[in-house]
């Protein structure tokens, strides 16, 4: 476990950068958490990812894969590839201050 | 030693259901580990790319020990298919896609699919018997090529 400071706010990260308490996320968080895992500027359409994971966690409990991304954030799975190169479903969590999605799919 | 896979390269050699999922999935889960993936299709594995194909691949219900079956009840026309149709069934339970869209899927998460040459002359397959997701029909050479640097998988 690590502390990263995002927005001038102290957060404790596991060693792959998730939070490990969701609850301390804040949009403002956002930007700086994309910023220091590779992607430079946040649009709208990542907005619409972002949230869209952050709610499915609140309801669910579980972020989604990229397959059920790719079906229900209004993102195409070849959009979603290029808004987080690195992993939509995982780079998405990050980002939203949610734990790692855990499909295989 | 990096301590991070960067791109993995798997060769799909078999036709059946068992033989085909494996390596899809394997393919996807690289890609959205941000890891560079490429799938080489190969022998029967052609039949994962075929567009008259792939809508039909099926279970291997003969000389398959790990179903857990007899042999000559394995044999008996139609059981593949029932086996077939009950693996899907739970699959599609599981949110694991059927093998159409998988292919898609594993196209747009930005892997590359490749035929193999000496495969596709032997079976007399061309382009345009294969699913346009397929980006080439390449060389073994060619596919060393695009594995350098990478993990690769036979499967």
């Amino acid at each position: 476990m690590t502390v990263a400071t995002y927005a001038g706010k102290e957060v404790t990260v596991n060693s792959e950068g998730f939070f490990e308490d969701p609850s301390v996320w804040d949009e403002e968080m956002a930007p700086e958490i994309a910023n220091s895992f590779g992607v430079p500027e946040l649009s709208e359409r990542h907005w619409q990812v972002i949230k869209f994971m952050r709610h499915e966690y609140e309801t669910k409990g579980e972020g989604p894969s990229v397959r059920a991304l790719g079906k229900s954030s209004g993102v195409s799975i070849k959009e979603l590839y290029e808004l987080f190169p690195k992993g939509p479903a995982k780079l998405a969590a990050k980002i939203a201050g949610i734990p790692k999605p855990h499909g295989c799919i | 030693m990096p301590d991070q896979i960067e791109k993995v390269s798997i060769i799909v050699s078999k036709g059946s259901l068992e033989g085909i999922y494996p390596a899809l999935i394997m393919a996807n889960g690289a890609r959205a580990e941000g890891i560079e993936a490429n799938l080489f299709f190969t022998f029967f594995g052609l039949d994962a790319i075929h567009k008259k194909r792939f809508e039909h691949i099926k279970v291997a219900t003969v000389g398959n020990p790990g179903l857990h079956f007899a042999t000559l009840a394995g044999g008996l026309p139609g059981v593949s298919s029932v086996m077939t149709h009950l693996m899907e069934k739970k699959m599609e339970k599981l949110d694991i896609p059927p093998i159409p869209e998988f292919i898609e899927m594993i196209s747009d998460t930005g892997a590359g699919l490749y035929a193999c040459k000496a495969s596709c002359d032997l079976f007399e397959i061309t382009k345009d018997d294969l699913v346009d997701q397929v980006k080439d029909i390449i060389t073994v050479g060619d596919f060393y090529q695009l594995a350098a640097g990478g993990q690769i998988l036979f499967t």
